[in-house]
């Protein structure tokens, strides 16, 4: 039995140690709440705190008449919190939501970066599904309707690769510090105007500072910085124009570019086929990529900048320019075409086998003699059409900003020994000087020859914004009779009896251009064309009107056969539709909303 | 035996009683900012269920004042073989939460046996050693361990309920040595306690559910894995030390409410009230615990028999247990080991056997003096 004096002592001892245990546990809370009180509350503070980034509202692009290409739409999406959704409701949910149990689960296992991230399930529902929804929203755990915005281009298709489209920060972007303050899942230029004026269009994201929960959920706000809304740009492209034009590429492929030949602003840029940017808006498909990179009419190559083509018969322009400027050839002079000229054991046909007889420069250029550019040529030297050439911006960048470009080739006997380790021989200057063999340049570059042919020689850098300070490469230097007579002939090859340009002959304006035909066969054996198909490249290039040209255009049509045939139509229908009324382009174009 | 003596009620331990009575409602206080919701969502009704809880609990606790408590020693044996049967039931039938077996439902309650078992042993404990009237030797301790801890400790392992299996086992050990041990006898229980450690961990580690590991892991290292294993000590080291002196203000705290603590309204209440408290409000909050348990001393030191001193000593232990495994592993100087906070912590059937506990606890003291009948 214990006795009463050990009990007491007992509890006494046990007492001293419970004492003990206090004293260490106080000691405890004194190193925590104020030793290290400060540092704690500074971690309580950050645990708490989120700072949410806004994107400011895109910038919208205009056309050169005011006409908006691109809108910012707001829309609803269904998204799901994996970790609050019990998986066993999945064929419920796939019922109200209306897609298959397959695609649901394969949007789940696609989990972001936490399991507290929304998981998008379905992106633009209508009203009607949201309030639908809504109603059902308790039933599944987790399920919330989210709005976004993204980027609507209203005109589809056309100026796609003007206009470009958006995408997400993709991973080297994520690295980069001038993409700091865009929030990651913000969607950026990836392409075109959106992605060179991005800095513009973007705007400066806003910051939300919010209280949050241990799952990320907002609290209560506690100080927002609104995002500031990105500058609009004004393009100089003119939307009829670029409309007009693609509605004729269509089933063609092929590039056309209109330039303001004053400035250097370009007025429409095709490359057809093209694709929709609507698509990339709200976040393409792997699917829906990889079908557009695997097209083989290649959609998303832009043929206006990137690929580079003969010039064919247009290329005589500058044969004749130099052979005037040279003056190897005048007004007057002739030469006598009997289908043909033979040099050693080679024969160099022109195109009309019978031959156009004793013929003028302005009636070669109205029939597009080959002959008559045999002998100029002849008589200039592949150097001297080179220097020309050049002069006129051929054989090099234009600068445009747009995508990566394709410089052309002039060739000339340097480059010959250089590059091909052979002499040049003069048969290469005949095929050369009817804008054969060795001679390629991109549609782009020919509308830049041509506007300067219509400036009186200067050669602009394309622009692609209304009003920015033009970019003049360089002064053509030659004698502005020279230009004022090769407007003359111009106009001949489209509105004169037997003008290979007639198709491009116009009721309410004069049209000058020439035609072209770019063999693809016979002449370049390791052309990557050749391949698909055989027939010829069809040029058209113009200027309009003839006299005081406001508007210099080159077209382009891959295998389209006869420039005249092909290319001067489509030069044609973008002429005219530039040249309406900007009331009557508002009414025929422009989109209602 | 039921009948209400006037000096009943003049001996009623009310220092005991105001302090049991502050810390629940302290602890109502607690959860019902730690359970709150932003200002628009509908609140937590938790703070409204405890609340409910304790008045029931109250009248429990009157009941078990009323009556001599030299009742429960004879009936000792038949509860001890009732809260056995009860732990059977609970593995055999049990509904199962936070992956361990632990409740049994009885139509619309759901109550963990586990709650009342530690009362019902100490009770059974104090009988028997009331009983053995000479220094326990070797062969008693033995004895006795093999009665009446072997298995209870395996089916509380079985649930598992590490938490109250440690209780269980650290109860034993206390009333064991306050009762008076041989001096041989001691120097066995811990060269076996210590012989046995790395055997016994082996075989507790691997029967361990891995939740269970995590915690020991994160003790030993909460920085190994900040957002997963040592998540629960370091969040509640935060929202402690973030309190400094004065505390945040009542319901100005942010890592109870926002979630960042787990456990927030149960396991983990005291760094809510510490958050918002500071040093100041939890050293009253300690002192408030420190006065009960020294109050049960006190009431084991006066009462008038053995049963009745081993009695108080063993519910006065599972209460100092209960405290400072709680208190230190909130503070980060002890194992997570999911025991809740006496008084304080949600839960109805904890607050219950806590209340019925103090009730007997309080039997002890107002029948001390042994010429009351």
């Amino acid at each position: 039995m214990l006795t009463e004096k050990s009990g007491t002592e007992k509890v006494f001892v046990i007492g001293l140690l419970i004492s003990l245990g206090f004293i260490v546990l106080l000691l405890r809370l004194w190193q925590l709440q104020i030793l290290q009180g400060s540092e704690l509350r500074k971690v309580s503070e950050s645990n708490r705190l989120r700072v949410i980034g806004v994107p400011a509202p895109r910038g919208i692009i205009f056309d050169r008449n005011g006409l908006p290409l691109v809108k910012n739409i707001s829309y609803f999406c269904a998204s799901l919190i994996p970790e609050e959704f019990d998986n066993s409701l999945i064929p419920a949910l796939a019922k109200m939501l209306k897609i298959t149990e397959d695609d649901l689960s394969h949007r789940l296992a696609t989990r972001g970066q936490s399991p507290f991230t929304p998981v998008r399930l379905k992106e633009g529902l209508d009203r009607r599904e949201v309030s639908f929804i809504e109603a059902r929203r308790s039933d599944f755990p987790g399920l919330m309707i989210e709005i976004e915005v993204s980027r609507q281009y209203i005109y589809g298709t056309v100026g796609a690769h003007v206009i470009g489209y958006l995408g997400k920060l993709n991973p080297a972007q994520s690295k980069d510090p001038s993409f700091r303050d865009v929030p990651s899942e913000a969607f950026i230029g990836q392409w075109g105007i959106e992605k060179i004026f991005d800095q513009t269009l973007r705007g400066t994201a806003g910051q939300r500072i919010i209280e949050v929960d241990a799952l990320g959920r907002e609290i209560r706000l506690l100080k927002e910085n609104p995002p500031i809304k990105g500058q609009n740009l004004t393009l100089s492209i003119d939307i009829a124009l670029q409309k007009e034009a693609e509605k004729a590429f269509v089933g063609k492929t092929g590039a056309l570019v209109a330039l303001k030949p004053d400035t250097g602003e370009v007025l429409g840029l095709v490359s057809a086929p093209s694709f929709d940017p609507n698509k990339f808006s709200q976040g393409i498909s792997s699917d829906e990529w990889a079908s557009l990179m695997k097209d083989k009419q290649l959609p998303m190559l832009n043929r206006a900048v990137q690929s580079q083509y003969p010039p064919g018969s247009t290329f005589k322009i500058i044969v004749a320019i130099a052979g005037l400027e040279e003056r190897v050839i005048n007004d007057a002079s002739t030469v006598t075409c009997k289908g043909g000229i033979s040099f050693g054991k080679w024969h160099f046909g022109c195109w009309r086998k019978s031959g156009h007889g004793t013929i003028s420069l302005h009636r070669a250029i109205v029939e597009s003699c080959d002959v008559y550019f045999y002998e100029t040529g002849r008589k200039l030297g592949i150097d001297k059409i080179y220097d020309y050439a050049t002069r006129f911006g051929l054989g090099k960048e234009t600068g445009i900003r747009l995508a990566s470009e394709k410089k052309g080739l002039i060739p000339n006997t340097d480059w010959k020994t250089r590059t091909k380790k052979t002499p040049w021989f003069l048969g290469e200057t005949f095929v050369n000087s009817i804008g054969q063999g060795y001679v390629a340049a991109t549609p782009l570059q020919m509308a830049v020859m041509m506007a300067a042919l219509s400036n009186g020689g200067t050669v602009f850098s394309p622009t692609i914004i209304k009003g920015e300070r033009p970019i003049v490469l360089r002064q053509a230097g030659v004698r502005p009779e020279t230009l004022e007579e090769m407007k003359r002939h111009l106009a001949g090859a489209v509105n004169e009896p037997g003008g290979t340009g007639g198709a491009a002959r116009s009721a309410s304006i004069t049209v000058g251009g020439k035609t072209g035909t770019a063999q693809v066969v016979s002449i370049r054996k390791d052309s990557k064309y050749l391949t698909e198909k055989h027939r010829d490249h069809a040029w058209f290039v113009a200027i309009a009107p003839a006299e005081k040209p406001e508007i210099a255009v080159s077209v382009l049509v891959e295998h389209g056969g006869h420039g005249g045939i092909a290319a001067a139509p489509i030069a044609k229908r973008a002429i005219e539709a530039y040249m309406l009324p900007a009331e009557k382009k508002k009414e025929v174009f422009g989109v209602q909303n | 035996m039921f009948k209400i003596d006037r000096r009943l009620i003049q001996n009623f331990d009310w220092i005991t009683f105001a302090t049991v009575l502050v810390l629940s409602l302290i602890g109502i206080m607690t959860i019902f900012s730690a359970t709150r919701q932003p200002a628009d969502a509908v609140q937590s009704p938790l703070f409204l269920k405890q609340l409910a809880w304790l008045a029931i609990s109250i009248l429990a606790m009157v009941v078990c004042v009323s009556f001599d408590y030299a009742w429960l020693g004879r009936i000792a044996f038949p509860l001890y073989l009732t809260g056995i049967v009860l732990l059977v039931l609970v593995l055999v039938m049990g509904k199962t939460g936070m992956g361990a077996q632990r409740w049994i439902s009885l139509g619309p309650v759901s109550f963990q046996p586990s709650e009342f078992f530690k009362l019902i042993f100490v009770i059974m404990m104090a009988q028997y050693l009331s009983l053995t009237g000479w220094e326990l030797d070797i062969m008693h301790l033995l004895r006795a361990f093999g009665l009446w801890v072997v298995l209870p400790f395996i089916l509380l392992v079985k649930q598992p309920d590490l938490g109250t299996a440690l209780v269980v086992g650290l109860i034993f050990t206390s009333m064991m040595l306050a009762r008076g041990l041989q001096r041989k006898a001691v120097w066995l229980v811990v060269i076996v306690s210590l012989v046995s450690l790395p055997f016994v961990g082996n075989i507790v580690w691997t029967g361990m559910k891995d939740y269970q590991k995590n915690r020991i892991i994160a003790f030993i290292d909460p920085e190994a894995d900040p957002s997963g294993i040592g998540y629960h000590i370091n969040q509640s080291k935060v929202a402690i030390g973030s309190g400094e002196i004065v505390g945040k203000g009542y319901l100005k705290g942010t890592q109870g409410p926002f979630r960042f603590l787990p456990e927030r309204h149960t396991d983990f209440i005291f760094a809510v009230f510490a958050e918002e408290w500071g040093f100041l409000g939890s050293t009253v909050l300690l002192f408030l615990y420190f006065l009960l348990i020294m109050r049960g001393l006190d009431t084991a030191r006066k009462a008038k028999d053995s049963f009745g001193r081993m009695l108080a000593l063993g519910i006065t232990f599972m209460f100092a247990v209960y405290f400072f495994v709680n208190i230190g592993m909130t503070l980060g100087i002890m194992p997570v080991v999911g025991i809740p906070l006496p008084f304080m912590s949600y839960g109805g059937t904890a607050l219950l056997s806590n209340f019925i506990s103090i009730g007997v606890l309080m039997n002890v003291r107002t029948r001390r003096f042994s010429l009351f009948y």
